[in-house]
């Protein structure tokens, strides 16, 4: 192709007023071997834009499958188990509690014979506790003595 | 719609889509993704595709307005993209260039436009739209696409130049 052409397709194409025809020119132009010296600066623009479309997208695309829970089912099975636990609830009866354990009597063998050293057990422990209640009785003198003086 | 179809239907435009976010969002990696998410996009709202005439158009469109939303919001958390792949190419593709060192300063120029010049130059120079099809995908008219063009065309010249006159600089 004659340069003058080629000059004037540059100067449109600075212009931004070229074909997509006239660009493909250019950039045919510029592919060859044969460029014109004062021409030369602008090889490497056009053989970038031949060049670069040549990039591809080659990453696996990952569609994600269709079957996502919509709101409804989410719901559907929300409602299904309150409805369970509410069921579940209201049918509860606590089992009755365990018949009195007889076994369970330590060294004694029948209950009245247990009944009654429980007895003398606490009646042991009463006592004491008596004893220990009135050595402290006269705490009481203090507070005697001090009706006396801080009459109310 | 099923897989099958839809990948038969993406399949003429997801190299691109793929393209334009790399340019805008300059890292592979994060281009990839952004492709992943908008394809899904697109896979989720597939019973809709049907009333639009352009599903290509649409992917563009979205792709724009996916890079641009990324930019924002990486600015906003102050983070900046980390440009580490500009020698990251194939070698066939190595060998048909005579001149490495100024195509990745073509690459390089173009990364430094203004977004909306990026888009521009990487619809009509690299995918070869034409004006109608950018103005659709961009929603500006025609002419203000080509004074964006023209003028993004002659930054990349005028800094070329400078780097061809007195290397790099």
């Amino acid at each position: 192709m004659e340069l003058a052409r080629i000059e004037e397709l540059i100067e449109k194409y600075f212009q931004g007023d070229t074909t997509l025809a006239e660009e493909k020119q250019l950039k045919q132009y510029f592919s060859t071997e044969t460029v014109a010296a004062h021409l030369e600066h602008y090889k490497p623009l056009f053989n970038y834009l031949t060049v670069n479309d040549k990039e591809l997208f080659n990453k696996e695309l990952s569609l994600p499958s269709k079957k996502r829970f919509s709101a409804a089912w989410i719901a559907i099975a929300a409602s299904l188990v309150f409805f369970g636990g509410l069921f579940a609830y209201l049918n509860y009866k606590p089992s009755p509690a365990p018949a009195q354990v007889v076994s369970d009597l330590g060294s004694f063998v029948s209950p009245e014979e247990a009944f009654e050293e429980t007895q003398k057990a606490l009646a042991l422990l009463s006592e004491n506790v008596n004893e220990g209640v009135e050595s402290i009785a006269y705490l009481n003198e203090y507070e005697k003595s001090k009706q006396l003086i801080f009459k109310k | 719609m099923n897989q099958n179809e839809f990948i038969h239907l993406i399949e003429p435009f997801k190299d691109k889509v793929f393209r334009l976010a790399k340019r805008l969002l300059v890292s592979s990696e994060e281009a990839q993704d952004a492709t992943q998410d908008i394809l899904v996009k697109l896979w989720d709202k597939k019973n809709g595709l049907g009333q639009y005439k352009n599903v290509e158009a649409l992917a563009m469109t979205m792709t724009k307005n996916y890079c641009l939303d990324q930019l924002k919001s990486k600015r906003a958390s102050n983070l900046k993209i980390v440009h580490t792949n500009f020698t990251d190419r194939e070698a066939g593709l190595d060998q048909k260039m005579e001149d490495q060192d100024s195509w990745s300063w073509v690459e390089k120029i173009i990364n430094e436009l203004p977004e909306q010049q990026k888009l521009i130059i990487q619809m009509r120079d690299i995918e070869q739209y034409d004006f109608e099809e950018i103005a659709k995908m961009l929603d500006m008219n025609e002419t203000a696409i080509r004074v964006a063009l023209s003028r993004a065309r002659k930054t990349i010249r005028e800094k070329m130049t400078k780097t061809h006159q007195y290397g790099i600089s």
